[in-house]
């Protein structure tokens, strides 16, 4: 059969955009390949490894297991909308290279991103409720530790802690 | 001074923000899809495919199996140096497709499509007729007379037996008094789990073949693909940009020679080949298990009279790196704890299960859990104190290895432990978790590690550096070596910054190695980057500034040991003077009417040394007896690397390590099916890679004895830190439960099976 | 990219009903984290999907009529556990949809998808089993209410007609008032995994708190879908908060469950862990109801 398409609009980055979406697609094939925003990694295309999540209104999701159409309407944040206008990074970004929290910097997008929802509550969490909250995310390089401590100091430093 | 000093990745900024270019976001989308047809049959030979219904899928553009492989050119896989003495070559024993399958996973045939829907429609519309053999996964039954043979030549399966004799261990046992301890110590089938999958694509360009791959070692695909293509190595060209990690897996050739011959198969056309996480687990490689049998002879005094290990290495099906790591995990045994009479045994054998090859540590995770297991447990036979016991034993300064020539410098074991201890608060827990009672106990434990930092003198060690001054005084640094995650380019901008006298915002490295214009070098393995680049980088480095102040004479008429580089500027040592700075001095050779020189400086070093990089391991852990599970409550790895380039950097990846060593400790493991040897749980649900919240605070220490062969006083650091953690975890279950672990890793089903056995549950 | 055949999405109940009912051959898709997963390891490859996932009407934890408690089937996990309804009532229910894979997942992930699967290792389903739970199922002739033991039919197969969508699950006010209860995950690590074992315990002691008044047991992955222990609850009702009782608890689990050996756990080891978690999700429930256990 002829292949589906549906037109959806949503804002990516503060955008608003429409596209053309082959209904087989996914949401990370919609980011990736449409807009180029390839911070949206895969990892393993099942939602276990956490490379490719994005904030959708707010919430984390793994893009890679999120249908494209459903993003009609949505909002969507991926690493690439925290950049100022003029190259400014946010601070939960320099702290991942102040904390040497990136190495080969495969799960950092994600990562980051799971940090952005976590910061934009803008409570303070335990120990533990961070390392619940960032735990959809595999890092082989990292041991977690350093990602651990970047998203605590920047937690703290919101706070005014 | 920039070594030594925690300077910010040089990657970092385009890595947090997304800008860093992997593999995938560099292909363009006019790429055909591969997608590769693996065997459902252990053992066997295909006999004929079905294509009908797969070639009818539309977009597939052309289906490729192994009888359309016209020319048969084997190629070895491994991620070694080409050795010129064909007794010293890697064996060749990989086809880009094969009819003969030789386990649950081979690669039989191609499907090229226009995207990856129809590729994977057409995959499972293919048809495969088998003939089956009877197989085996089980590393000493394949040694068995009878058992089905893998490949020609290798009868019983052996790869390669080596043995180390010492004195005389027959002779040495007939000592009255001796206590025997014996213990069988095996690991698990792990796998590497860097977060971005191999991936490549290929695309002709004139006569030469451009191969884009996720790779640690981009000379080496360059020259393999060639032999596997049966084509001059200059035709083709490798590309290697950042990669999402590699852990030794990228140490090894995987698609790019198949993916670059099916670019040749639909006319050179731009071919992406991107390999689904489950075929990661199962296509690429893997750790070797290793089952180890040790016997020590002790005295009652704690020192060892005679010792024996017998190592058997299940190579699975195809020899990648082969006999190495067991070699090397074997070799250490007789070197951590001398012993007048030993005999060591290693056996890599052939078995119907996935290639292992090599992945971090290269044979002495798996050697350290077998030797560390068993120094807990003889120390635990003759009632001896498991560190003081260690201490009496343990390799001392001053030791020399005859082989590498390698020394023990310093007295880096003790310190280690020392340091270690005090961090976890050793002496105290140690005492405390002793003759614990009830369900839920607490112990404490630890292990040791040696590891030769580089290859010397079994393979070619050499590195080639390039430094290309720009009109601004700033340089570009090139290097054969990789970054692969590791921070590898930021402790070279260090180096190169120190050595030539810049600020090291100065030195700008050429991250990507593309092996039309990057030096030759062999790359990202045997932790050897930092240690070995360092020569090269030194020698470039002084042959720029010799030329830059050269050049500076010629402008100053100032004699040119007068001058120096300092911080970017020339400067006249005898008085301090800023003469210019570096950019007017090369804005000038660059433009010069009278004396225009580009100034650039390039060298090869030929390394003939190697280093030991030392540390050891404490944990902690909580042990839940009737739940059959152990928690890490904390853990803390101390090393000697040497000096370090960048304390964060090394800091980090001494985390990295440890998780890895975590995963291996307690709950990674490739499983097969015993009936048709097909995997089970070749997907990140199902293998159980550690998460964010299976660590507790990860410790790293470290003691900085400069490496005295070393271009800056370092040495090996990225395997180390996964070397001794899963040891000392199963000692610390040890301790609080009295149970030793024979087989890694900890998991809920080893503790059940030992906890049953043991009577406590 | 997925192979999906056609997608069909529904804009309301009503709509999902009709378009199931005009493509007989689809499938519902709702948060997608099971379904995906499957098309793309060819399982429902070049599958119709009527995707439910937009209407919103399914979403949320509200009271119904008499204090019952409705959740939308499409409610998120996280949405379930950060909802004060849930929090108050039954909050075991959202500390046991809190261990469903990681945090992604559970803002994907939905209470219908997961029951509707049909597998016994859903976190939620022994919670929904231990606290009689019913399942809302709204289709052609109009709405059906089945308790969710009988909703499962075996393994990876729910009582769902033709044209019929799960619209919400429903724990009615006498299952909960009153009672405290505790799930216990067994799995082979922290997060990003499904139960090796999962077991929900809750009691409803008397005003003394000395005696066990009520005990409800369920486990997933005990047999092929999820399962009460009616044995294990024989045991303990009636009998004092006691030691004695918790131990007679635990053992008399071995009566009714009957799991399998397989690659990811062997019988004689789910078996060993099943009398231990009910002993520990026993003792909790009763520490959570203000009990204590007398030894």
């Amino acid at each position: 059969m002829s292949k589906q398409y549906k037109l959806i609009h949503c804002v990516i980055n503060g955008k608003e955009r429409e596209a053309m979406v082959d209904v087989r697609a996914s949401l990370t094939d919609l980011l990736r390949n449409d807009f180029r925003l390839t911070s949206v990694k895969k990892g393993c295309e099942v939602g276990e490894c956490g490379a490719c999540n994005v904030l959708i209104n707010g919430e984390c999701f793994n893009s890679c297991i999120y249908l494209a159409v459903w993003a009609d309407g949505k909002e969507i944040l991926t690493l690439e909308g925290l950049e100022g206008p003029n190259g400014e990074i946010s601070d939960i970004q320099q702290a991942f290279i102040d904390e040497a929290a990136v190495q080969c910097g495969f799960c950092t997008p994600g990562a980051i991103m799971s940090a952005v929802e976590i910061l934009n509550e803008g409570r303070e969490l335990s120990d533990e409720e961070i390392r619940i909250r960032m735990s959809g995310h595999l890092c082989r390089c990292t041991g977690y530790e350093n990602i651990f401590r970047a998203v605590k100091k920047t937690m703290l430093k919101r706070l005014g802690k | 001074m920039y070594t030594g000093q925690s300077v910010k990745r040089v990657d970092a900024l385009d890595k947090v923000t997304g800008r860093t270019r992997y593999t995938d976001d560099l292909c363009d989308r006019k790429a055909y899809i591969a997608r590769v047809l693996h065997s459902t049959v252990a053992n066997g030979k295909v006999l004929s495919f079905d294509l009908s219904e797969a070639e009818k899928v539309p977009g597939v553009v052309k289906i490729l199996t192994c009888f359309d492989l016209k020319e048969k050119h084997y190629f070895p896989t491994a991620g070694h140096p080409w050795s010129t003495d064909p007794s010293h070559q890697d064996v060749a024993d990989r086809l880009v497709l094969t009819d003969r399958v030789r386990f649950y996973g081979d690669d039989i045939a191609a499907v090229v499509a226009e995207d990856e829907v129809a590729a994977a429609q057409a995959l499972r519309l293919i048809r495969v007729e088998y003939e089956e053999y009877p197989f085996v996964l089980d590393v000493q039954k394949a040694m068995e007379d009878g058992a089905p043979q893998l490949h020609e030549n290798y009868p019983n399966n052996i790869l390669k037996h080596t043995t180390i004799r010492q004195g005389d261990y027959e002779k040495a046992v007939q000592e009255p008094g001796l206590v025997k301890v014996e213990g069988w110590y095996e690991t698990p089938v792990v796998q590497h789990c860097h977060i971005e999958n191999f991936i490549c694509f290929a695309e002709k360009e004139g006569d030469r073949i451009n191969v884009v791959t996720s790779t640690q070692i981009p000379h080496i695909v360059r020259r393999i693909v060639g032999q596997a293509l049966g084509i001059d190595w200059g035709l083709i060209r490798v590309v290697k940009p950042y990669i999402g990690g590699g852990f030794g897996n990228k140490q090894d050739v995987l698609y790019e020679p198949l993916c670059a011959w099916l670019c040749l198969q639909v006319g050179g056309h731009l071919v992406k080949l991107d390999v689904p996480r489950e075929e990661t687990f199962v296509c690429n490689r893997t750790r070797h298990s290793i089952r180890n049998h040790i016997i020590s002879w002790v005295r009652p005094d704690g020192t060892y009279a005679a010792r024996k290990l017998e190592a058997f290495s299940d190579q699975g099906a195809y020899a990648s790196h082969g006999h190495s790591i067991c070699a090397k995990g074997a070799g250490a045994f007789p070197q951590l704890y001398p012993c007048p009479n030993v005999e060591v045994d290693a056996y890599t054998v052939f078995t119907n299960k996935p290639v292992a090859g090599a992945m971090r540590g290269y044979g002495i995770p798996q050697a350290m859990w077998a030797v560390e297991s068993h120094t807990e447990d003889v120390a635990a036979a003759i009632g001896a104190d498991p560190l003081a016991f260690r201490r009496q034993n343990l390799m001392p300064v001053g030791y020399v290895d005859g082989f590498s020539k390698n020394e023990n410098y310093y007295d880096s074991f003790n310190q280690c432990l020392e340091k270690a201890m005090k961090a976890i608060d050793y002496e105290r827990k140690e005492k405390e978790y002793r003759n614990q009672t009830g369900d839920i106990r607490r112990g404490i434990g630890m292990a040791v590690f040696w590891y030769n930092t580089a290859v010397w003198p079994i393979s070619l060690e050499s590195t080639s550096c390039r430094m290309v001054l720009n009109q601004d005084g700033s340089f570009q640094l090139q290097m054969g070596e990789t970054e692969i995650g590791q921070g590898a380019d930021t402790a070279f901008a260090q180096m190169a910054a120190d050595v030539v006298g810049v600020p090291v915002d100065r030195v700008h490295v050429v991250s990507c190695q593309d092996t039309d214009v990057a030096p030759f070098g062999t790359s990202a393995y045997a932790s050897r980057q930092t240690y070995i680049a360092g020569f090269s980088i030194r020698q470039t480095g002084l042959m720029l500034k010799e030329k830059i102040l050269d050049y500076a004479h010629e402008l100053t008429r100032m004699p040119v040991f007068n001058l120096d580089i300092r911080e970017g500027n020339i400067v006249r040592t005898t008085d301090g003077r800023v003469m210019m700075t570096l950019g007017e001095l090369a804005t000038e050779a660059l433009y010069s009417l009278t004396d225009s020189r580009h100034i650039t400086a390039e060298s090869t070093y030929q390394v003939k040394s190697n280093a030991y990089s030392f540390g050891c391991t404490i944990a902690e852990v909580e042990v839940d007896i009737p739940m059959c599970r152990a928690k890490l409550l904390n853990v803390v790895n101390c090393h000697d690397a040497g000096k370090l380039i960048n304390p964060a950097l090394a800091e980090a990846q001494v985390h990295g390590g440890m998780s890895m060593g975590i995963g291996f400790g307690m709950s990674e493991k490739l499983l097969f099916d015993e009936k048709t040897g097909r995997p089970l749980n070749n997907n990140l649900l199902d293998y159980k890679l550690s998460t964010f919240l299976d660590h507790p605070t990860l410790q790293a220490e470290f003691v900085e004895n400069p490496e005295p062969t070393s271009a800056f006083g370092t040495k090996g650091l990225g395997e180390p830190p996964a070397c001794s953690v899963a040891p000392a975890i199963r000692n610390a279950i040890f301790h609080a439960t009295g149970v030793g672990l024979r087989d890694a890793p900890a998991n809920p089903h080893n503790l059940f099976k030992a906890f049953k056995e043991a009577g406590i549950i | 990219m997925y192979d999906i055949k056609a997608l069909y999405e529904a804009a309301s109940v009503e709509d999902a009903i009709r378009l199931l009912q005009e493509h007989p051959e689809a499938q519902i898709i709702a948060g997608g984290s099971d379904v995906l997963v499957q098309i793309r390891e060819g399982k429902r490859a070049g599958a119709e999907l009527v995707s439910i996932y937009g209407i919103d009407v399914m979403r949320g934890v509200t009271y119904d009529g008499e204090d019952a408690i409705r959740i939308g089937s499409l409610t998120s996990f996280s949405h379930i556990a950060a909802s004060p309804i849930i929090r108050e009532k039954i909050p075991v229910l959202g500390e046991a949809v809190s261990l469903v894979g990681g945090p992604q997942i559970r803002n994907i992930g939905t209470i219908g998808g997961n029951t509707c699967n049909g597998v016994t290792s859903a976190d939620s389903a022994s919670t929904l089993f231990a606290w009689d739970a019913i399942a809302e199922l709204t289709g052609p002739e109009g709405i059906r209410r089945v308790p969710i033991a009988e909703f499962y039919i075996k393994a990876g197969k729910v009582d769902l007609r033709p044209a019929e969508l799960q619209t919400a699950i429903i724990i009615p006010k006498k299952a909960y008032e009153g009672y405290h209860g505790n799930y216990i995950k067994y799995a082979m690590r922290e997060a990003m995994d499904i139960a090796t074992l999962g077991c929900s315990v809750n009691v409803l002691l008397a005003e003394d708190k000395q005696t066990i008044r009520d005990v409800r047991i369920a486990y997933g992955v005990a047999g092929p879908i999820p399962m009460r222990a009616p044995s294990a609850e024989a045991a303990a009702k009636g009998r004092p908060a006691a030691r004695e009782t918790v131990d007679a608890f635990a053992r008399a689990v071995l009566e009714d469950i009957h799991p399998r050996d397989s690659w990811r756990a062997a019988k004689a080891f789910r078996e060993h862990i099943a009398v231990e978690m009910a002993r520990r999700a026993l003792t909790k429930s009763i520490e959570l109801a203000g009990g204590e256990i007398r030894e």
